[in-house]
């Protein structure tokens, strides 16, 4: 598997896309830190940013990739190599890459500007793991239905409508929902919906950390009331491994039954 | 030692293999025919571990395939299209299945003799098709392997390489290699193939020489005899 992390690793680093993605977070680590003036306030911006845009461009970039490398897996599928190997390599190639750029381009500017001496260098360091898990997160459910979907252009929907549904809809339906159930006690089905979405769960882990009331909401009220900030902050983490590693097995398992 | 029973295969409600069974020992070269689309790539693939088939045992060397990697090592396959990712050289796409197949290659011997120096530095997406299956027949031949199963190996090679390629099958023949190999060419058929598997209706409808091809059919030319034994009663 690791040679094959290499090779999909070394091929993604030679692609133009790998650097937009780069130049695009240094640049916006950058900007943030000039307007805001105030890193923990170019944190909770950030914040915004991340959970949505992680998650698409992880989706993007894991399904273009996959369709783009049909050709190096029906290579690689005749050799003498595992075939959860081929799949989870090509998996970890593209997800690492990504975070790797996500790391570098918001690392660089922050530390440029003295974060390692603020006090928020907690705060963006969960910032940035929680980015890690969205990205592994949404390369693998990418991969899944690129997996299930031989023709690219459904697949491509597919992934996108995931991405507009988890990172978008979903919030609206829940607040939706939370308006018409109004009478009823909430608190348990809003801490399900908010474990049962990887986008408003991160947005939860990192407002917990920064443990800003005004700004936590419904949901991450309720998550601190029920847990208490620690433990919240430990099941939320939780969580997103899980959310992490079922679609990576399904990954793992589901490519064995593929026929090429 | 190459067993198939019983094997059985669809896509959707195309049943491509209806209980294929087949057993190939020893060396030699079997040509595997059939119209198009009578599954003779479906049948290779399987063989492969790349297709997975709906029911049927497959054995290698005596080994059950299903969801094991190793036995590939005995296998070398030529995909009937050349399909290498674009972004790579000749010599780069070389390098890398050397190092990921981990076994001894005679990596020179095979770029002069299908003559790919000049192209070594070369994308593969800017090769022309013929350059392309040059390439693939590097790749393949490139290991020592006791199995070659080449999917349609002549497609769009020049006479001379044409002529190369022959006399490497030949060569590794001599070895005691075994050698599964489709393709639509009579002619090619009647210089190399030791025998003739026939596929059609996802079954094997013959197999034998050609010496029993030609009795059975009463035709002389082996074009005539593969056009005259699917209208006979089958007998595998
Ligand atoms: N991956 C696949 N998905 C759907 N149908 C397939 C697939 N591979 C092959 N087929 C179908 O199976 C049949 C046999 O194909 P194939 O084995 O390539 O035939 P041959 O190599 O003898 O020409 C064809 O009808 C083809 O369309
Ligand atoms: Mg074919």
């Amino acid at each position: 598997m690791l040679k094959i992390l290499k090779y999909s690793f070394y091929d993604l680093m030679r692609s133009r896309w790998s650097y937009v993605y780069f130049l695009f977070y240094l640049a916006l680590g950058f900007v943030l830190l000039f307007l805001n003036n105030d890193l923990s306030k170019a944190v909770i911006t950030l914040m915004n940013i991340i959970v949505v845009l992680v998650p698409l461009i992880g989706t993007i970039f894991g399904i273009m990739y996959y369709y783009n490398s049909r050709e190096f897996t029906e290579l690689l599928l005749a050799l003498p190599v595992r075939r959860s190997s081929i799949f989870l390599g090509q998996y970890f190639g593209v997800a690492g890459s990504l975070s790797l750029s996500l790391l570098l381009g918001l690392g660089i500017p922050f530390a440029a500007y003295g974060l390692f001496r603020s006090g928020a260098v907690w705060d963006f360091g969960l910032l940035l793991v929680t980015g890690a898990f969205l990205t592994l997160i949404f390369t693998a459910l990418s991969f899944n239905i690129a997996l299930a979907n031989e023709n690219r252009i459904k697949g491509f929907g597919y992934a996108v409508l995931l991405w507009l549904l988890l990172a978008v809809i979903y919030d609206g339906l829940f607040l939706l929902s939370l308006i018409l159930l109004e009478e009823y006690p909430l608190d348990n089905f809003s801490l399900a919906a908010t474990l049962l979405n990887p986008v408003d769960l991160s947005r939860t882990l990192i407002l917990l950390k920064l443990d800003i009331s005004a700004l936590m909401g419904y949901t991450g009220a309720v998550f601190k009331e029920f847990f208490g900030t620690h433990m919240g902050l430990l099941v939320s983490l939780g969580a997103l491994v899980l959310w992490t590693c079922l679609p990576i097995w399904r990954l793992a398992v589901r490519c064995r039954k593929q026929d090429f | 030692m190459i067993e198939v029973e019983n094997l059985h295969k669809k896509f959707g409600k195309n049943a491509v293999l209806t209980g294929l069974s087949l057993k190939v020992e020893g060396g030699g070269i079997y040509a595997v025919l059939g119209p198009n689309g009578s599954g003779k790539t479906t049948l290779i693939k399987s063989i492969l571990g790349m297709v997975v088939p709906d029911q049927g045992l497959i054995r290698v060397n005596g080994q059950p395939t299903h969801r094991k990697w190793k036995y590939r090592e005995e296998l070398s396959y030529l995909p009937q299209i050349a399909n290498f990712p674009g972004n790579l050289s000749v010599s780069e796409l070389l390098d890398m299945i050397v190092d990921l197949r981990r076994q001894p290659a005679r990596q020179q011997e095979l770029i002069a003799e299908f003559g790919l120096e000049p192209f070594l530095n070369k994308k593969l997406s800017n090769l022309s098709g013929g350059t392309r299956q040059k390439v693939n027949l590097a790749l393949t031949f490139m290991f020592d392997s006791p199995v070659y199963i080449l999917d349609e190996p002549t497609n769009g090679l020049d006479p001379a390489s044409l002529i190369r390629l022959k006399e490497r099958i030949r060569l590794e023949q001599s070895r005691g290699k075994l050698f599964l190999v489709t393709t639509h060419i009579m002619q090619f058929v009647e210089e190399l193939a030791d025998e003739v598997i026939y596929l059609l209706e996802g079954k094997i409808y013959f197999k034998g020489t050609l010496e029993a091809l030609r009795q059975r059919t009463g035709q002389n030319d082996v074009e005539h005899a593969i056009a005259a034994i699917s209208t006979q009663e089958p007998n595998a």
